[in-house]
């Protein structure tokens, strides 16, 4: 079992390699990381953090928009263009179950992801510790950004199989990945932003708000980020909601939402007919 | 007949209210090459589909050497050639196969050997985008003799070749068969299969309508022979009368006769003496057989 997984594995990484997705996307990483670290260098002065700091808190926001677009991007077609080429019906005659073929892929999406964002993000961190000063503190932040943005990178392409299971066609599967990136990452915080508002400040505000908002991987990537580390709070500005919440909840929810997307995927591949 | 190994028992295939499939029964015993012929639409696909547990059964059943298709065991006997087999493009041959290998797991088999013996020993570390459709089709032949099946399906194998590959295709088909394998075809091109065969079974809108050796199969179509008698210059209204056959230009008559009274018009014609100068038999060809079984209504 565990041969075949890596099998799929191997070989799912050598197409990445071979069709540059590992390069752009690292690549793409680096650019965004890079310009953002330079553009947030004003407020180190004023806040009293130094430069990493301040680049790890841009580069939360980046990735909470970068991490799972990029995941997408990779796993809408993994299930939807194999059935599309007719590649599909040929591999699940052999003796993987549908499960270790899943495995497989998106083992080798979660490391491809985990490399271009160590690298991308991980350069821009160094760049910003040699201009700017770097603690104990922000190098930890760093690794605690990479980290977490690989894991929100997991929930979405697991999230991507869900999506390239169900979708006809790779056409649509891109529009339902789309629309699942534009739900969770730009609406979700919308609606919420719009309850509370509507609320003025009355039981959905004080009780469920930030329990409902940690139900979502990308602000929970967000929170854990922020609650963690003093200095991204306050380079942010955005610890506010976070410091209402125990502390295990933004981790809770976003080292559940890789499972939960994984299981959701498993049933929905497990209904396809090659 | 026990020791069959792909045995298909009233399998039924629904596709919403339309009935696919009816009442299909098959077996297929080791080393047994068995052609499956039909129209486009006739079913083929989907019973090989049924077979292999891509798609599941309305009703029936079917067992490959006892599993259940889909099954762990069912997956690890049978080799499936799907129709205009299709691979990654950005891996080479060597790499898909690769996978395939380690997918079916056991003992890993040397893919050189694998690659050569299907003729892609010059492409093994070309990109499969670089590829023809030939030599996909090897390509998807080299991942069927990975292992040793015990059923291997193939869904219209010649497509796309050659008449040499197609030559080497059935000298493969012959290797696997005499190994152990149970080898399905499903094929249009008759005249192949029609030497390449043990047994012919014929689908006509999911029914499956003949399946027997070819030679019964003419015998209980009872398909006439034909006789075409080449006639001396001007005698040919004549000669046609004297037969009762048909005059297809000047000098030549055609009529048809069953197998049994072969003999018996032979000797008629050959005593009407110098007026004929040629006698010309067609027996009825796989082609007649399938025209007869597929579309004539009969069951």
């Amino acid at each position: 079992m565990i041969a075949r997984i890596f099998a799929i594995a191997r070989a799912e990484m050598l197409i990445l390699r071979r069709n540059w997705w590992l390069v752009m996307a690292t690549v793409i990483m680096l650019l965004f990381a890079l310009a953002l670290t330079f553009a947030g260098s004003a407020p180190t002065g004023t806040l009293g953090v130094d430069m990493l700091t301040v680049s790890v808190s841009s580069m939360t926001t980046l990735a909470v928009y970068l991490a799972p677009f990029l995941a997408l991007m990779m796993s809408f077609d993994a299930i939807a263009g194999e059935r599309d080429r007719g590649t599909l019906s040929l591999l699940l005659t052999y003796p993987a179950g549908r499960g270790e073929i899943l495995m497989g892929k998106f083992l080798a999406h979660v490391t491809a992801l985990g490399i271009a964002t160590t690298l991308g993000l991980g350069s821009a961190g160094v760049v910003a510790a040699a201009s700017g000063g770097a603690g104990t503190d922000s190098m930890l932040a760093l690794l605690r950004l990479i980290a977490t943005a690989t894991l929100l990178g997991a929930v979405f392409v697991a999230l991507g199989y869900g999506v390239s299971s169900l979708a006809k066609s790779p056409a649509a599967a891109a529009g339902l990945a789309a629309g699942l990136w534009l739900v969770f990452v730009v609406l979700f915080d919308l609606g919420l932003l719009g309850a509370v508002v509507m609320d003025d400040g009355g039981t959905f505000t004080q009780q469920f708000f930030p329990w409902v908002m940690i139900a979502n991987p990308a602000d929970a990537f967000r929170v854990w980020n922020i609650a963690a580390s003093d200095g991204v709070a306050m380079a942010s500005g955005m610890g506010g909601a976070a410091q209402t919440l125990p502390l295990w909840a933004a981790p809770a929810s976003l080292l559940l939402w890789p499972l939960l997307g994984f299981g959701l995927a498993r049933a929905a591949f497990r209904r396809v007919e090659p | 007949m026990t020791d069959n190994v792909l045995i298909i028992q009233s399998a039924s295939k629904y596709r919403g209210k339309i009935q696919v499939l009816t009442d299909i029964d098959l077996s297929v015993a080791p080393g047994e090459r068995v052609a499956l012929l039909g129209h486009n639409g006739a079913g083929k696909s989907t019973l090989m589909k049924m077979i292999l547990g891509l798609t599941p059964l309305s009703g029936g059943d079917i067992t490959i050497s006892g599993a259940k298709p889909g099954s762990a065991a069912a997956r690890a006997g049978t080799a499936f050639l799907p129709e205009s087999v299709n691979f990654h493009p950005t891996l080479t041959g060597r790499e898909q196969l690769t996978l395939f290998a380690r997918l079916a797991g056991g003992t890993q088999p040397d893919i050189n050997t694998l690659l050569d013996r299907v003729g892609l020993a010059d492409a093994t570390n070309n990109r499969i985008a670089t590829y023809s459709k030939g030599m996909r089709q090897r390509l998807g032949l080299a991942q069927v003799l990975l292992g040793r099946p015990k059923v291997a399906l193939l869904d219209e194998p010649t497509s796309g070749l050659d008449p040499i590959s197609r030559q080497d295709l059935y000298a493969i088909i012959d290797e696997l068969a005499a190994q152990g394998t149970a080898v399905l075809i499903a094929s249009h091109a008759l005249t192949e299969v029609e030497a390449q065969t043990d047994r012919i079974a014929i689908l006509r809108k999911g029914l499956k309508v003949a399946d027997d050796t070819l030679a019964n199969l003419s015998r209980l179509a009872k398909l006439p022979t034909r006789l075409r008698i080449l006639v001396r210059e001007g005698q040919a209204d004549q000669i046609a009368e004297a037969t009762g056959g048909a005059r297809i230009n000047g000098a030549s008559v055609e009529l048809y006769c069953d197998a049994g009274h072969k003999m018996q018009e032979l000797r008629r014609i050959a005593a009407m003496g110098d007026v004929i100068a040629d006698i010309e038999m067609t027996p009825p060809r796989l082609e007649d057989l399938y025209r007869h079984y597929a579309k004539e209504g009969q069951t």
